[in-house]
């Protein structure tokens, strides 16, 4: 499993070099996230711009991810194709994830981004 | 006329020889069933379905299905032991694409179709699903889908409609 780390003033950009997150990788990206992010920032971005197929395991792994970066850093997500879309929103998941265009205006939102400046429809 | 496209072998290696006036895709693959199988067998289905001309709208549902029922099989039928075969059976039809997949793992739970409700999703991020939407994400997309124990058999049947009819002629 491929993945980039840059960082970026407060951001830290995880960039996933493959074109699957699947239920033959999801475990071992949930693991390469939490060694990637134990130091990170309060703000990671996943760049999801090079993968063509997540499945319901790759997702419950970009949760999990999520989750292991507690309550006071954040997971965002940029660059998702249609069909990963597509299944954030069939899911709803997309509600509960800041997700950009893509990495370049992840780049350019600092500190804690408006909501309307984003696709997050919060529900809470 | 019906072309007959069949693909087997231990990654799906493709064997066709499409008849001139083909109409209708029809694939067959037999796979055991590991994780990295699933996922070679899935990437020679789609390719095997480009006869199909579809949009990457269905073929992204289509695999997304596909992937869910199979990995489902691997994990749950065969508890993620890489020795079980799964078949994977399409054909197109007028609507879309006629599924049917069979293993010989264990049977589903109570021998019935599991439920798909959307897991719930929750304000605090400690409490947010991580599993569950494999089932919500085939019942969803998915048409007339049926489960049978047959023998020693798991068999279930499906259809996916695509935006693509095939056009009779």
């Amino acid at each position: 499993m491929q993945l980039n780390t840059e960082i970026d003033g407060d951001l830290l950009i995880v960039t996933v070099g493959e074109d699957r997150v699947d239920a033959a990788v999801a475990l071992d990206f949930k693991e390469r996230m939490r060694d990637l992010t134990q130091d990170a920032p309060a703000r990671v971005v996943l760049d999801l711009g090079h993968v063509r197929f997540l499945d319901s395991s790759g997702l419950g792994a970009v949760i999990g991810a999520m989750k292991q970066l507690g309550s006071r850093r954040r997971l965002e997500l940029a660059g998702l194709n249609p069909a990963v879309q597509k299944v954030f929103r069939l899911t709803r998941m997309d509600s509960i994830f800041v997700i950009h265009d893509d990495i370049a205006s992840a780049r350019e939102t600092r500190g804690n981004p408006p909501l309307d400046t984003t696709r997050s429809a919060h529900a809470c | 006329m019906r072309a007959d496209r069949t693909i087997r072998g231990r990654t799906g290696r493709a064997e066709t020889s499409p008849p001139a006036h083909q109409k209708s895709v029809e694939l067959r693959l037999v796979f055991p069933c590991d994780k990295m199988n699933v996922r070679a067998a899935l990437q020679n289905t789609m390719a095997g379905l480009g006869a199909m001309h579809l949009s990457d709208d269905d073929r992204s549902t289509i695999e997304l299905v596909l992937a869910e029922v199979l990995n489902n099989v691997s994990k749950h039928a065969y508890r993620d032991e890489p020795q079980g075969l799964i078949e994977l059976h399409l054909s197109q039809n007028t609507s879309g694409l006629r599924c049917r997949v069979v293993d010989r793992g264990d049977p589903m739970p109570g021998m019935h179709l599991p439920p798909g409700p959307l897991p719930e999703s929750h304000c605090a991020t400690k409490d947010q699903p991580e599993g569950g939407f494999g089932w919500y994400l085939i019942h969803h997309l998915s048409r007339e889908l049926n489960y049978m124990r047959d023998g020693n058999r798991n068999m279930l049947t499906f259809r996916i409609e695509t935006a693509q009819v095939l056009r009779k002629n």
